[in-house]
């Protein structure tokens, strides 16, 4: 197995990795709000976050590329304070994977807090315990099957992105060469066998990832 | 001693309607809150506990204001240190019977724990998870957790409803050992006249969101009222 494979299925994997980590931070306060809080224009903060769903991928790589261009406030910005330029880069792909995948990890994290009954939230507070220490010690623990499915959701469709990665990334090896884009570019070159490698290894990944997911709607009760 | 004025707008299947309280309620009075579906008997409750906002009044408790419309006050539920019972009880599933309880306790002390399992005798299951337990086990183990946080005032919603007629009226009993316990106010909503005579000794009757009738349970059901409010009650 040459050094190149490896290291765009290494580089696949850390973007996938990064990206759940990233969006389990940010995700669960998000989750927590929608599925708890009302506020001014929550419908249209829902449907931001389920964009990705429908919009094609080159959609947001499109703008993702005009914001991180210099000659725009943001990129600018970036370019005059910490002289990085997003485009083409690790972070940047990797910024624009953590906005797509968004709704994979807040639905399946919000349909859990809300399928909790009000109940034990109410009885919480009634003995005196706090939103975060309820959340800790009474709402996580009893969503932990729609955890896995958020986390591994989340990783499986980051393996699998092609079109944010190829429009803000472009195919740098080493850098924002991922496996899906290897297929592509394997293909082109007619080398089909290592296109097939890629191919069957994310074929397996995806399998093994939904399979456990599949396998957590029936054995809720194995937690307690 | 609790002071309740309080008014409230709620949805009702027969439209929208205001629930109008106004009553005191006397130290270590175990209370029952009496009336058909929709007569406002559980938002009273959460009202109580801090868990639903009054549109307006004040909510006093012990000389501590709980709730002042004009002043702005509302203390939030944790401050308010109440024991809340809910219909389908809320015990944490990932906890067992012991941790149940004990994490309701202010300050973790094991002898209290020991002693609230042997009350309602729930030695045997201190280590199972809620989900095994029985209708009848969830309600002591409830009662126990309301009890754990020595609160200031017990609110129980329709405790009995989920459980058989046998098992009502064993856990009836239950109910006035935790109030006799805690030696302070009780509030219980029914709509079951038979609980409502084994255990309160005073009732608010409650009909549309209005009190119709309150005071001690065998004045309410005297006998010469006893019909009208039981036809009364009939015919809501």
């Amino acid at each position: 197995m040459n050094q190149d494979f490896v290291n765009t299925l290494l580089l696949t994997g850390r973007l996938a990795s990064w990206t759940t980590v990233i969006l389990f931070i940010i995700g669960f306060p998000i989750a927590y709000l929608l599925a708890y809080k009302r506020f001014f224009l929550k419908a249209v903060v829902e449907a931001l976050i389920s964009m990705p769903l429908v919009l094609p991928p080159t959609v947001l790589g499109f703008y993702m590329l005009v914001a991180y261009s210099p000659q725009n406030a943001f990129g600018r910005f970036l370019a005059e304070h910490f002289n990085t330029r997003l485009a083409f880069s690790f972070e940047g792909v990797l910024i624009a994977s953590v906005l797509f995948s968004l709704p994979f990890m807040i639905q399946p994290l919000q349909n859990g807090l809300t399928s909790i009954p009000k109940s034990f939230r109410e009885t919480a507070y009634t003995l005196g315990k706090s939103e975060f220490t309820t959340f800790i010690r009474v709402l996580i623990p009893n969503m932990i099957p729609s955890i896995i499915t958020a986390t591994a959701m989340t990783f499986a469709h980051c393996i699998g992105e092609f079109g944010v990665v190829i429009m803000v990334g472009g195919n740098m090896p080493g850098e924002t060469r991922v496996a899906s884009i290897a297929i592509y570019d394997e293909v082109q070159a007619l080398n089909y066998q290592t296109a097939n490698q890629y191919s069957f290894i994310l074929f397996i990944i995806s399998l093994l990832i939904l399979t456990l997911i599949y396998s957590m709607n029936g054995k809720k009760k194995i937690f307690f | 001693m609790l002071k309740i004025d309080i008014q409230r707008s709620m949805l009702t299947s027969e439209g929208k309607t205001d629930l109008k309280v106004c009553s005191e309620i006397q130290s270590n009075e175990l209370l029952c809150l009496f009336g058909h579906s929709g007569a406002g008997k559980t938002t009273l409750l959460r009202i109580l506990a801090g868990l639903t906002t009054p549109d307006k009044g004040r909510i006093v408790f012990n000389d501590t204001v709980w709730y002042d419309s004009e002043k702005k006050i509302n203390v939030p539920p944790q401050k308010r240190n109440v024991g809340y019972m809910f219909q389908d009880y809320a015990l944490f599933p990932n906890m067992t019977v012991e941790k149940n309880i004990s994490f309701a306790q202010k300050e973790k002390n094991k002898e209290e724990v020991d002693k609230l399992l042997t009350l309602f005798d729930l030695g045997t299951l201190r280590n199972q998870h809620p989900p095994k337990l029985s209708g009848g086990q969830k309600q002591r183990v409830a009662l126990a957790r309301a009890l754990a946080a020595k609160p200031n005032l017990l609110l129980l919603d329709e405790p009995l409803s989920a459980l058989d007629f046998d098992m009502r009226l064993a856990l009836q009993h239950e109910i006035r050992k935790a109030h006799e316990v805690l030696n302070t106010i009780t509030l219980m909503v029914s709509h079951d006249l038979q609980e409502v005579f084994h255990l309160a000794s005073s009732v608010i009757m409650l009909r549309n969101g209005t009190v119709i009738k309150e005071g001690k349970t065998a004045d309410v059901f005297s006998q010469a009222t006893e019909c009208k409010s039981r036809m009364e009650y009939l015919s809501l």
